[in-house]
């Protein structure tokens, strides 16, 4: 049988998926940790102040990457819900509903830091400008997939009627961070100071940690959560039952 | 048993193994059977024990989870709801499916219709509004499609369920001509109501639950 | 085994579908009531101010025109969905996106052409110069069949559900965003005498992309429900 073939259909099975995530997962914690303290450190104590915001324009450290993680995890989503769609792979279902949560808390996590940042800029908490109003937007579809998941009783169905709004939201997402990228520059609103002149590179290196780091959050997260879905759904199968009696041993 | 080949066997219908999930449990054990022209499977089991789901499988609505359904041709599949419009009158309800689906059934689209209506004995309320027929009519509105539909496999969910003894009859004559002229059909019941007078292959079928109970007995 | 040719379907649906709407006449109504009374809180909230008013007359417009679709979309297969019907015509063999487009034309035709049609009427209330009556009449024409088929998507996704309605609205609005963006600024543009053409192009665009797409992520999500 073809290896690629072969591949898919291991790593498809619950029990595998389990096992071998299992021994991931402490890895990725160890570097997400690695990557913050090491990216914390260059961007809040050694990288210069900006000279027009001063020190508050550290707060860009965490508030760029995890806006970026907020919508590769809906991209991702919509390609592991494509997957799932068109394959019937439980796994990717899996995956699909465990990434939500966690890219609408990084959602929730930029406007925070979006509104702090704000603050000391232009003196108020919230101001419609292209970042903040596509992210908010952006935290509404995810809020939607994840309604849609906890109105159906069925999980596979839920699963994949998720899957489905999280593609046809992904194919939106361009439209509608263009579309609010517009009407900010119509309206003359204000922007996002950094992307000035250039990105000093001393900023850019921690800039870049942290987005790694986030990565590695993303990840170690996600299986994390993975697993549990997949001990719940299959609490009732011989892998689990034989997991659970060898860890009571 | 292995999941079959199927493809290369004459019958008009074969399953393998067949099963579906829900909440991660089985609905039904898995079953197996073949269907050939002018034969006639009843599929018996306890309420609940998923002979809908198994003919909603069969229909082509369900993605199996296991096991393979192999099929000559789209069957037609007559389920619990009668597809019928509240708003609209038998006549209108029944044109609109024929218009919908086609016939090759020779002749102009009203005049066929009135047959039909005819045929499934619901000519005094033809121009009555959906709503205001009782559940035995509407069964005899849902049956209609037999009639003018060209599919050779028809799939009946408890078909015999609030019809008379009239309609009883006419759904066994129905039937009847079905299978001398080669069709074949697959019909749930979950008891007393069964055809009679038919040569019949049966199929008892046990939910997922069942299973449990006779294994923890 | 016979199919009818899809042409035949289609124009028999489409049949099927006014005969519905015209013996549930007074049902359709009510969306566009309520499209009326949300304008006319606009002037009681925010005061009468002709100035005012003409400012956000697009803006206003435009959201009541989203409200009131997404409260006539709940019902776009739920019937068919409840009675059984919907079934059979997935099990027809007749293309399921073709079905969609069928419902979905008919529902725009029953709920979003009268928006289009009592627009002079809000603009009127909300006292939109006459430069820009027009274009918000055009940019109502274009956008409000892009609602009904982007619509479509999300009904077609909580039919199975007993309450889906109110899920309904949290789906489609983020997916609105880009065409109420659109359309106001095209409107606001004309009435200052601003270039509003290529909002309306995109908007085009976005009409026929809708048009070609969003049946068929409707069709998927019809035979998601009936799973």
């Amino acid at each position: 049988m073809n290896p690629i073939y072969l591949f898919f259909h291991k790593t498809g099975s619950p029990p595998w998926f389990y096992k071998y995530s299992g021994k991931l997962i402490p890895w990725l914690w160890a570097l997400f940790l690695a990557l913050t303290i090491y990216g914390l450190y260059l961007g809040l104590f050694v990288a210069p102040a900006d000279y027009q915001q001063g020190e508050s324009v550290r707060i860009m450290y965490l508030h760029v990457p995890t806006a970026w993680m907020s919508m590769m995890i809906y991209g991702l989503m919509a390609i592991m819900g494509f997957i799932a769609l068109v394959w019937r792979i439980r796994i990717m279902e899996v995956l699909v509903i465990s990434s939500a949560p966690i890219g609408a808390a990084f959602t929730i996590i930029a406007l925070i830091t979006g509104s702090l940042w704000g603050r000391p800029t232009w003196g108020t908490y919230w101001v419609w400008d292209a970042r903040l109003t596509s992210e908010l937007v952006l935290l509404f579809l995810y809020f939607g997939v994840i309604a849609l998941y906890n109105a159906f009783d069925e999980p596979r169905k839920a699963a994949r009627a998720a899957s489905l709004m999280s593609i046809v939201g992904a194919i939106n997402l361009p439209i509608i961070y263009f579309s609010v990228e517009w009407w900010n520059t119509l309206h003359q609103g204000s922007s996002m100071g950094s992307d000035g002149p250039g990105i000093h590179p001393s900023m850019l290196l921690p800039l870049l940690l942290m987005a790694t780091a986030t990565k590695f959050y993303y990840g170690a997260n996600l299986l994390t959560r993975a697993r549990l879905c997949l001990l719940k759904q299959d609490h009732r199968k011989r892998w689990v039952q034989d997991l659970l009696s060898k860890e009571s041993n | 048993m292995e999941n079959a080949d199927l493809s290369n066997k004459p019958h008009m219908l074969a399953v393998s193994n067949l099963s579906f999930e829900r909440y991660f449990d089985r609905v039904f054990e898995p079953v197996s059977f073949e269907l050939n022209a002018g034969s006639l499977l009843l599929i018996t089991g306890s309420n609940g024990c998923g002979k809908t789901t198994l003919l909603r499988l069969l229909a082509g609505l369900l993605e199996p989870s296991e096991g393979k359904i192999h099929k000559d041709e789209q069957p037609l599949y007559a389920g619990h709801f009668p597809a019928i419009k509240d708003d609209l009158s038998v006549q209108e309800n029944i044109l609109f499916w024929m218009k919908f689906m086609g016939t090759r059934k020779a002749g102009q689209m009203t005049g066929l219709c009135e047959q039909v209506i005819e045929e499934i004995g619901l000519t005094p309320v033809a121009l009555q509004e959906g709503r205001t027929l009782s559940a035995g009519q509407r069964k005899r509105c849902s049956l209609a499609r037999l009639l003018f539909c060209d599919e050779s496999l028809w799939l009946l969910d408890e078909p015999y369920s609030n019809l008379d003894p009239q309609g009883i009859a006419m759904l066994d004559r129905i039937l009847k001509t079905h299978l001398n002229a080669g069709g074949a059909c697959i019909m749930t019941t979950h008891g007393s109501l069964r055809p009679e007078g038919f040569d019949l292959q049966e199929c008892h079928m046990i939910s997922g639950r069942e299973r449990y109970a006779g294994a923890a007995a | 085994m016979s199919r009818q040719a899809t042409g035949t379907a289609f124009v028999a649906l489409l049949r099927r579908d006014f005969l519905l709407a015209y013996r549930r006449r007074a049902e359709l109504l009510q969306p566009l009531v309520f499209l009326l009374v949300v304008v006319t809180l606009f002037p009681l909230g925010v005061g009468p101010s002709p100035a005012l008013l003409a400012n956000i007359a697009p803006g206003v417009i435009w959201i009541a025109a989203l409200l009131a679709t997404v409260l006539s979309l709940d019902s776009l297969f739920r019937s068919d969905f409840e009675d059984g019907t919907l079934e059979q015509m997935v099990l027809s063999g007749q293309s399921l996106a073709l079905i969609a487009l069928a419902r979905t034309v008919a529902h725009w035709l029953v709920a979003g052409l009268p928006i289009v049609l009592l627009s002079p009427l809000l603009a009127m209330w909300m006292n939109l110069p006459d430069e820009g009556l027009l274009i918000l009449i055009e940019s109502l024409a274009i956008g409000t069949p892009v609602l009904s088929l982007i619509g479509a998507i999300g009904g077609a996704l909580t039919v199975s559900l007993k309450r889906g309605g109110q899920l309904l609205s949290l789906l489609v609005f983020p997916l609105y965003v880009p065409l109420l963006i659109l359309a106001t600024s095209a409107v606001s543009a004309a009435v200052v005498d601003l270039p509003y053409t290529g909002q309306l192009g995109l908007m085009t665009a976005g009409l026929i992309a809708s048009l070609t797409l969003a049946p068929f992520a409707t069709a998927a999500a019809l035979k998601l429900s009936l799973s």
